[in-house]
């Protein structure tokens, strides 16, 4: 991974502790199905702008490198891949592009990084949305892309059918062939939308008064997309944004998708529960990245954690069975779940960084409450170790995350040719 | 006893891609970048308009086989900037246009759904379908549209759309923490929709929005879309701006509504208007001729014919007669992208009428194209064009005007210093909004219902992209 600390010039006893990189996730009241019943919750206002600005305003005061928010495109459920009719928890929600579109203008620094659907949108629209997400951020824009094996949203949209998938035939060869079929195309994907970004050259806008030419058209370029699921020809509508790239991140819990990441993604989102499962993913990722070609590029590789956060470890565990017998159930995560005080999490984190894990995205429990526990007091604890910003450092995402803006793929092209 | 008056809208269109927009000039910024969308949206709402507008176009226009390039290039994604708008702004309604043809219905309900939230009520929707398969190479549907189904398909995707908005009545929602109930009904946003484009089920997942549903535009013109617009929109973007023209349209749009049990203000006739000020009558029209200069350059002009000649016609001198060649009447070729083109529906005629027009007024390419292409509206001192804008609306020609400013961003500033207080003095014009939703600018009420389907649903009922 890249190396920002700066060097000490006078060699300390212990080498200087690497910094890491802190995200949080933003899903409706919080992560807990119960969440939305905590006092502090605001059930009626999740649909609000107001709502929204706060949460990021708030990740925003703690430092933090970026925000994700979630989005599906059905109605949010407690099943594998169906709906379930339930009543008790939250449904209903908006869609994450425009949340983050509408937030960005009213905070400076801080990343936002809304969820995407691939099996269902047009890598055209969303390729120009984030490009506009990035303008409209000055250059704090990413993604993160998903794939929809629901049945009922394929349902939604009416142009393919998604076979049921049930939990326990995960590793059957038939559900796994569905499941290539849905990574491969969001691979293909990623590349259309990464092409279109690269579709202008950034200097392609010339206002040529004596030509009377507004643009370059020989730094437009068609992408000329041809693959199994779609074809596009660009270039895109929107000039390349500020960033070059924005940033693209993806959540991976196997093989397939972690092949993704691999070639596909700036950010990984993995799930380790301990330290020896965080370096053995981290081993299969960085083999596929160097299969993929991308061995000298930085990929960052984020655990994601829900996280129960409170001064006293004690309360962090009351607050946690309370809201599992609100919901009638012990919650359950693809990731860790965390209970405990700062210094505890701090503790954490460190452990699995050291498992080469560069950053973690945080899924707080109630949002209301455990952001607002990361920014004040999770934040001040990694700060006093030295392992967290005292500042924002940069003004674009890419700067926070260490990552140099790339050079467009036609311009080198051109370059070279 | 004289009539009351009527009240003037007003919008702002922040031109895209377009021919209009005078680049060159010193004061013209960015395009692109946030500010600007910023500056003209803030502009906007400090002069009390209803909404600013965005068009579209989904595929760079070419000319001759290459990417067209003597114009503004280059715009950002709709709904993503008009999201951002919501949060520099207060009142301001946010309208896009949104191609019917390469999305799907659920997209983009909740898109506009989730910006009718985010911005407290103030979404609106331009419908329109697009018009040809270049635009289709982007999209993973591809070409596949037949020509003569894409208008059935806008139609049906309103009509899902609106079944989408319907299907939570906005009471679901009740989040009583004490009994752990968050929904009233586990059916919320249930619906079922088969016909002909669509056959989808499901559940919406967006609650129902302040509106209830965006306001819908239209922007037609055909006999079909007028009939679309008086059973289905709320208002139309006419192209008619002048007086008699505008005057015609109105009462022929107008007379419409009571077909479908609709009252005559329940559909506004907004035109697109541009408009160039001075101090003075004579400066401004001074004024105008240089801005017309600036924006048909002698390149341009050359393009501009080659839409009617269908031809390369780039070894012609611009300030030369007209080409002597007859147009190429075979399939249109030349230029893909425009909707100019639809305008020169018989080349034959035209190049016949523009040969005598140049002839007559002794006109040179340029001159020809910059006297027939003209679409400037309202150019005068501040107060001729406020009373202009006031004569055209109480005299029926138009219930607003869209204003597009030929420079981005500031072109619309001097309009709002200086003529928008002159239309307040004359009691036409809303010195602060009486309400917070698009809806109440624009004095609609919620739709009760999905409107009953158009009668001749299988033409054209919505106009093609602008």
């Amino acid at each position: 991974m890249s190396s920002s600390a700066p060097e000490s010039s006078s060699a300390p006893e212990s080498p200087v502790p690497a910094p890491l990189h802190l995200a949080v996730a933003l899903d409706g009241a919080g992560w807990h199905p119960a969440a939305w019943r905590e006092p502090v919750a605001r059930p009626r206002e999740l649909l609000t702008a107001a709502y929204w600005t706060d949460l990021v305003t708030e990740a925003e005061r703690g430092l933090l490198d970026f925000v994700t928010i979630e989005d599906a495109l059905g109605l949010q459920s407690s099943a594998f891949t169906e709906p379930d009719d339930r009543t008790d928890q939250v449904r209903g929600r908006l869609d994450a592009v425009l949340i983050a579109a509408r937030v960005a203008p009213l905070t400076r620094h801080i990343g936002v990084v809304p969820t995407v659907v691939a099996t269902h949108t047009e890598p055209f629209h969303l390729s120009k949305a984030i490009a506009t997400l990035d303008y409209v951020s000055t250059g704090r824009a990413g993604l993160r892309v998903q794939v929809s094996a629901r049945p009922n949203e394929a349902a939604h949209f009416g142009r393919r059918t998604v076979p049921p998938i049930r939990w326990e035939d995960y590793d059957t060869p038939a559900v796994q062939e569905t499941v290539a079929e849905l990574f491969d195309e969001a691979a293909d994907y990623v590349e259309v939308v990464r092409r279109l970004w690269d579709s202008w050259e950034d200097d392609a806008e010339i206002r040529s008064v004596a030509t009377g030419r507004f643009i370059d058209r020989d730094k437009l370029h068609y992408i000329d997309f041809e693959g199994r699921h779609f074809s596009v020809k660009g270039p895109s509508i929107t000039p390349r944004p500020p960033q070059g790239q924005p940033i693209v991140s993806a959540l991976a819990h196997a093989p397939l998708p972690y092949r993704l990441v691999a070639r596909s993604a700036d950010i990984g989102y993995v799930t380790p529960h301990d330290a020896g499962q965080a370096r053995a993913i981290v081993e299969e990722i960085r083999a596929e990245q160097r299969a993929a070609g991308r061995a000298d590029e930085t990929l960052h590789i984020f655990g994601d954690l829900v996280v129960f956060l409170d001064d006293d470890p004690a309360e962090a565990a009351a607050r946690r069975e309370r809201l599992d017998a609100l919901a009638g159930e012990p919650y359950t995560s693809d990731a860790r779940i965390f209970t405990g005080n700062p210094a505890q999490l701090a503790d954490l984190l460190q452990e699995l960084q050291a498992a080469g894990l560069s950053g973690f995205r945080l899924r707080p429990a109630v949002a209301g409450h455990d952001l607002p526990a990361i920014t004040r007091g999770l934040v001040p604890e990694l700060q006093r170790r030295g392992i967290f910003r005292q500042a924002y450092e940069a003004t674009i995402l890419r700067g926070l995350l260490g990552l140099a803006r790339p050079a467009n793929r036609y311009a080198a092209a051109a370059a070279t040719a | 006893m004289s009539k009351p008056l009527k009240q003037i809208h007003l919008a702002a269109h922040f031109p895209g891609v377009n021919n209009t927009t005078v680049w060159s000039d010193p004061e013209a910024g960015s395009h692109i970048e946030f500010s600007s969308f910023a500056h003209f949206a803030r502009t906007a709402e400090r002069a009390k308009f209803d909404f600013l507008f965005l068009a579209e176009g989904l595929r760079l226009r070419e000319q001759g086989g290459k990417i067209y390039d003597l114009d503004v290039v280059g715009r950002p994604d709709t709904f993503t900037v008009l999201a951002a708008l919501a949060a520099v702004t207060e009142h301001l309604g946010l309208t896009g246009t949104i191609n019917s043809t390469f999305n799907e219905p659920y997209e983009v309900a909740r898109q506009f759904a989730s910006l009718d939230h985010l911005s407290g009520g103030r979404a609106a929707w331009n419908v329109v379908t697009s018009w040809d398969a270049f635009t289709g190479e982007n999209f993973r549907r591809g070409g596949f549209l037949p020509k003569d189904e894409r208008y059935s398909r806008a139609q049906e995707f309103l009509t899902t759309a609106n079944e989408l908005f319907d299907s939570w009545r906005g009471d679901e929602i009740v989040a009583d923490a004490a009994t752990g109930t968050f929904l009233r009904d586990a059916r919320a946003g249930a619906f079922t929709h088969q016909g002909q484009h669509f056959d989808i089920q499901g559940q919406f997942n967006v609650p129902r929005s302040p509106q209830g549903r965006p306001v819908i535009f239209q922007a037609g013109d055909s006999d079909e879309g007028r009939e679309f617009a008086a059973s289905s929109a709320d208002a139309i973007f006419s192209r008619y701006a002048t007086r008699e023209e505008g005057r015609a349209f109105y009462t022929d749009v107008k007379d419409r509504l009571a077909r479908y049990g609709r009252d005559r203000d329940q559909l506004l006739i907004l035109p697109a208007a541009s408009f160039v000020l001075g101090d003075t009558d004579a400066e401004a029209a001074e004024l105008a001729h240089e801005v017309r200069r600036s924006q048909v350059s002698g390149a341009t002009a050359i393009k501009h014919l080659e839409f009617v000649w269908n031809r390369d016609l780039s070894a012609y001198d611009p300030e030369g007669p007209l080409p002597d060649i007859e147009p190429d009447l075979g399939e249109h070729t030349i230029a893909r992208g425009r909707a100019q083109v639809r305008m020169y529906r018989d080349p034959l005629a035209t190049v016949r009428e523009w040969r005598e027009l140049a002839a007559a007024n002794k006109w040179s390419i340029r001159d020809l194209v910059i006297e027939t292409g003209n679409r400037q509206n309202f150019i005068g001192s501040p107060a001729t064009v406020a009373a202009t804008i006031d004569d055209f609306v109480q005299a029926d020609a138009a219930d607003g005007f869209i204003l597009v400013p030929h420079i981005t961003p500031g072109g619309l500033d001097a309009f709002a210093d200086r003529v928008v207080p002159l239309l307040q003095e004359r009691g036409v014009y809303r010195t602060e909004y009486t309400g917070t939703t698009l809806r109440d600018h624009l004095g609609l009420t919620e739709p009760a219902e999905v409107p009953a389907p158009v009668t001749a649903p299988a033409t054209a009922p919505v106009p093609a992209d602008r």
